[in-house]
């Protein structure tokens, strides 16, 4: 744990999202990038069923997003969890961006990882997955913060 | 016999492909793509019609006005109602079923009266009912289904009581497929003195409809499932009853003469239809009802059954697949799920291979609580699908859940 906040303070929120970025291009075929994705919603750890709460679910349409927040060293980090796996391994995506980070840099940095990834029909399916209400809500734990 | 390619190439839509790869169109129940002519009658209508209706001292609000009205005739025609005073236009089903909530309830429902409906409605029929019991002190009830997605006809007439004041059910259900014994659940409710409603959104789009035969009092649906622009639908009623019901929204057209002493309203049907309507939608709507008329509703419904027959056979090659929705009678429509697979993923994945399916819970919550389910995917086939389609959709499942696994 301490080691990946060593690490993260090392990366800028938007040089996370430029490597995640180049990563990607890897990818030539959709199926390549689903898997990938798949794979990480797999591999992302379980959030504690103790933070599965009515009031850490962010509610969509179709499949449900946890979202627990809290601070450490005066950062913001980030667990979540989905009931659909492709939606988790984009949960986990945006967990690798954006937690670990000083309340500031959250704020002031836009996500276009998403759409240079070409997954940004995610984001705008407002209704039908939480996603969207997720980085509202991670943008808003900041800017509590910050206050 | 159909000629499917033939009539494939009167849908524009169709043609293109998406993420590079042809569109595979499954999912019709929510709402079906537009023929040529339901396309060209909207244009046609703002380059040589366009007036306002039912007023107009002057050619084309003549025109328009007619054949305004003669999409009301087709309707007439196609549910077999006994006069066009008896079809109200109206934006869709669920306009249809609010407007009987309001009207109606307002009317006829009392504190303590009831109103049945079926597990397996849409939220568009439950919620309605909810906001009139809660406004009148009126009870609810809910005919239970059994697991295969059947109404249950022994608990439904338990139901039933003197104190039952409306039945409101679906023809078809959109999560399921399932066709419901609707005459024998309209003739049972008028045993009791009740009256019925019947939420065609997906019966009209794939049964024979006659209003008189089926002796409903209410029949709702929507044009867009049935080749018809989004934003248009008709509710037939029983005259004498319409009659009864005091107006739905207040404005132009519903009027006789206004005066601020004592307005007084026009007769039927225009006493339902306040304000200046969707007239291109409406025009466009008979030239959807013809293009249906015209392949055939019998012929269109066997090729549909051809399709499900198909697909479910097709389908149940996919290890650990299970069909949500096993009645015996079905409409075009297949709802599945796997143990280990959220629906929302094989959603994606499909759409990623350019097919076109609903996942989620339908807007039908409580039909899914009762099936121990958060969600299914649903295929919903129509005439232009085709078992070539079948057979690409098996091979981009098969491909999904292996992703997924």
């Amino acid at each position: 744990m301490r080691e990946l906040n060593l690490y993260q303070k090392q990366m800028t929120i938007n040089e996370i999202q430029d490597e995640i970025i180049s990563d990607f291009e890897l990818f030539d075929s959709w199926d390549d990038k689903y898997s990938y994705i798949i794979e990480l919603g797999k591999t992302m750890p379980k959030l504690a069923e103790s933070h599965k709460t009515e009031q850490n679910i962010v509610r969509g349409c179709q499949s449900l997003v946890w979202l627990h927040a809290y601070t450490q060293d005066n950062r913001l980090i980030f667990e979540g969890d989905s009931d659909a796996i492709i939606v988790k391994g984009l949960v986990s995506l945006l967990i690798k961006v954006l937690s670990g980070h000083q309340a500031q840099e959250i704020i002031n940095s836009p996500l276009y990882f998403l759409e240079k990834i070409g997954l940004s029909q995610h984001l705008s399916m407002t209704r039908a997955n939480g996603l969207a209400s997720m980085v509202l809500l991670m943008q808003k734990y900041a800017k509590e913060m910050n206050k | 016999m159909l000629n499917i390619y033939q009539i494939r190439q009167d849908f524009p839509i169709l043609q293109q492909e998406i993420y590079g790869k042809p569109l595979i169109y499954f999912d019709n129940a929510a709402t079906s793509q537009k023929p040529n002519v339901v396309i060209d009658a909207l244009s046609n209508y703002y380059q040589h019609t366009n007036a306002n209706i039912h007023r107009g001292a002057h050619f084309l609000a003549n025109k328009a006005t007619g054949e305004y009205e003669a999409t009301r005739e087709t309707i007439r025609q196609i549910l077999n109602a006994k006069s066009t005073e008896e079809i109200i236009f109206t934006k869709g089903t669920t306009e249809g079923i609010n407007l009987i909530a309001s009207t109606f309830g307002r009317k006829f429902i009392q504190k303590g009266d009831e109103i049945i409906i079926s597990t397996m409605e849409h939220h568009s029929n439950i919620v309605p009912w909810q906001m009139l019991c809660e406004e009148k002190g009126a009870i609810l009830k809910i005919i239970p289904i059994t697991d295969s997605g059947e109404i249950i006809l022994e608990e439904y007439e338990k139901l039933l009581s003197e104190r039952t004041k409306l039945v409101s059910v679906v023809h078809i259900s959109n999560s399921l497929g399932t066709i419901n014994p609707i005459k024998e659940i309209i003739s049972l409710a008028h045993a009791q003195g009740a009256k019925v409603l019947i939420d065609g959104a997906q019966g009209v789009v794939h049964l024979d409809i006659d209003v008189q035969d089926l002796d409903c009092d209410f029949y709702v649906f929507s044009g867009h499932k049935i080749f018809a622009p989004t934003g248009i639908g008709a509710l037939f009623g029983k005259k004498d009853l319409l009659n009864q019901m005091p107006p739905y929204q207040g404005g132009g057209e519903m009027i006789s003469t206004v005066s601020f002493e004592k307005t007084t309203y026009n007769v039927l049907p225009f006493k339902f239809e306040a304000g200046t309507p969707n007239i291109a939608d409406v025009i466009a709507f008979r030239l959807a009802l013809e293009y249906m008329n015209n392949l055939g509703k019998k012929n269109i419904a066997d090729y549909e059954n051809y399709l499900l027959k198909y697909a479910t056979e097709r389908i149940t090659e996919v290890a650990g697949l299970k069909i949500i929705g096993t009645a015996k009678e079905k409409a075009s429509v297949i709802s599945f799920v796997f143990d280990d697979i959220h629906p929302s993923d094989i959603g994606t994945l499909l759409d990623n291979q350019g097919i076109a399916v609903r996942t989620g819970s339908h807007c039908t919550q409580p039909l899914m609580e009762r099936l121990g389910i958060s969600g299914t995917t649903r295929a919903s086939f129509a005439v232009y699908n085709t078992t070539d389609e079948i057979d690409n959709f098996i091979v981009a499942l098969q491909k999904t859940v292996k992703m997924l696994k």
